[in-house]
């Protein structure tokens, strides 16, 4: 599989704005571009992660990034994939790159999320999985959380101070991070004496929803090239997989797993294949990793995301957590961004600005959070309906 | 009040007191398994697809997870908010025969001190909310006292 450039990465500050989510991919936009060294006119393709949010522009986000950044002629595409939609736009750029259709893509998502919950859409829908779940029981996305972090504290023995640690850490590096919205530290207490929201769960274990936008320049390692682009950062693999029937792990919005009684599961969870498909595209696997910025829904989520990726065994990620491992000076730094605990989710923009962070790393441009000598790095998510990513990045 | 009670979904279960059961459906041609209910196609991937017939689930399984909704949660669920919000348990309890994990809300009184990872659990009629006219009814989880 060949490779694509990072020509530039921008960000709009992630926060509760309160402003239309166009302003924060233009924002983007603009920044990546400058990043590039490039004018929007040379931009041959937009493909915009949709939300579904906006209305009408949201569902559109390729066009109404490319209308508002000025109409200039080039090629429209836009994604959908839940809380994948970033990367599985990158995945549609890499592939007009790779295939020849275009030479340099502008990739671009942005949200204004809502005050509280995620909630479905309106009005009255019994077909579709996502309205039942809130209908029926009433299953908010902290629901799903509250099941997976009790699961690990029988399973593996994960215990409320672990989830804890977790966001202490990655508020200690948010808070080095000028586009993350919360830039304060957090003590192990101030978790603790957070309100219960879905037991065992508290508030400052779970990720808020947040305004934000995030951009990349892609381009052919050519055009790169011709650009004065010697070194770029590259993609080197984009996983976009789907579970495997009998998915036996219960994933949000779905009120039951698959059942296993006419096959076995397969050997691996979805999100371990999520990671496998990236490393096998690359070549590359957990030991040759210098960071990783995992989808932290939750404190208790980012352990697990430790195992799938295969950082440490099965039930020991709450070691290689309290052991520094994944802090900043350790073996393997995790969300040195501050992650979604100190990002908050704005859903089409995440898996976009994971890769954001992985190439600032990988120049060696993200200042006092720097991971040193950073030469490879994965971002991994996963979304509902079935949809997930990783994304691995080198130099 | 005298209300006529409507199922929230209609199909996914069915009975009373001890005959109360989940209904899924199963393949005729690989025995798979659905819940909630497939009714046109087998979703196993090496099957050809076979007739796809009603199929109660165990009425026992095993705690798999639980957790509780400590504030309340948006629309479309329904809850009056005239009242403040008591804290809804939810259980997800794994049946042995069926290799299946089914979400539920717990029976009321049930909370999370109630509840541990193995322990058995029973499916029990319940009502969701009740307006006007309807008791909307629903599936309930709740433990057997036998543990893991
Ligand atoms: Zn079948």
């Amino acid at each position: 599989m060949g490779e694509v450039a990072v020509l530039g990465a921008g960000m709009h500050p992630w926060g509760k704005w309160g402003r239309n989510f166009v302003e924060y991919g233009v924002a983007a936009a603009r920044a990546a571009l400058t990043d590039a060294g490039l004018d929007w006119r040379d931009i041959g393709s937009v493909v915009g992660a949709d939300t579904v949010r906006g209305g009408y522009p949201g569902y559109v986000a390729g066009a109404t990034f490319a209308k508002a950044l000025g109409w200039q002629g080039a090629r429209v595409t836009n994604v959908y994939a839940a809380c994948a939609s970033g990367a599985q736009a990158v995945d549609a750029a890499r592939a007009q790159i790779l295939s020849g259709l275009a030479d340099v893509v502008l990739v671009v998502g942005a949200d204004a999320a809502p005050k509280g919950f995620f909630r479905p859409a309106g009005g009255d829908r019994p077909d579709d999985p996502d309205w039942l779940r809130f209908r029926v029981l009433g299953a908010t996305n902290p629901v799903y959380f509250g099941l997976y972090a009790r699961r690990r504290m029988a399973v593996h023995g994960d215990t409320a101070e672990d989830f804890a640690q977790v966001k202490v850490k990655n508020a200690a590096m948010g808070a080095l991070n000028p586009n993350a919205r919360y830039r304060e530290r957090v003590t192990a207490e101030e978790v603790a004496a957070s309100a219960v929201v879905a037991d065992p769960l508290r508030l400052l274990d779970i990720c808020a929803t947040s305004d934000g936008g995030a951009a990349l320049v892609l381009s052919s390692l050519e055009f790169a090239r011709r650009h004065g682009h010697a070194d770029p950062v590259r993609i080197r693999a984009v996983s976009t997989v789907t579970p495997r029937y009998p998915n036996t792990v219960l994933d949000l919005p779905d009120i039951a797993t698959d059942s296993a009684v006419a096959v076995d599961p397969p050997a691996e969870t979805f999100r371990v294949s999520i990671a496998r498909a990236a490393y096998e595209e690359a070549g590359v696997g957990p030991e040759d990793l210098s960071l990783a910025e995992v989808y932290d829904l939750s404190t208790a989520l980012e352990l697990q995301w430790y195992e799938d990726l295969g950082l440490c065994g099965e039930g020991e990620g709450a070691k290689l957590l309290r052991d520094g491992a994944t802090a900043l000076g350790g073996r393997i730094p995790v969300n040195a961004s501050g992650g979604l605990a100190s990002f908050g989710e704005a859903v089409p923009a995440q898996a976009i600005a994971q890769v954001c962070e992985l190439a600032w790393q990988l120049r060696g441009e993200a200042g006092d959070r720097q991971v040193a000598g950073a030469r490879v790095g994965i971002s991994a998510n996963q979304g509902l309906f079935g949809h997930g990513s990783a994304v691995i990045a080198v130099r | 009040m005298s209300c006529t009670r409507t199922p929230v979904v209609a199909g996914w279960f069915a009975g009373e007191g001890d005959g109360f059961r989940l209904l899924g459906t199963r393949c005729a041609a690989c025995a798979s398994v659905f819940f909630p209910r497939e009714d046109h196609h087998c979703r196993n991937p090496a099957c050809g697809g076979g007739e796809l017939a009603e199929f109660p689930l165990s009425r026992r399984g095993r705690v798999w997870s639980y957790t509780d909704s400590r504030y309340r949660p948006p629309s479309p669920y329904v809850s009056d908010p005239e009242l403040s919000w008591e804290p809804c348990t939810l259980i997800a309890v794994e049946l042995e025969a069926e290799r299946i994990v089914v979400l539920g809300q717990a029976a009321p009184g049930v909370t999370v001190e109630d509840l541990t990872v193995g322990m058995e659990a029973e499916v029990v009629p319940g009502m969701l909310h009740e307006d006007a006219e309807t008791t909307w009814t629903t599936w309930h989880w709740r433990p057997t006292g036998v543990e893991a």
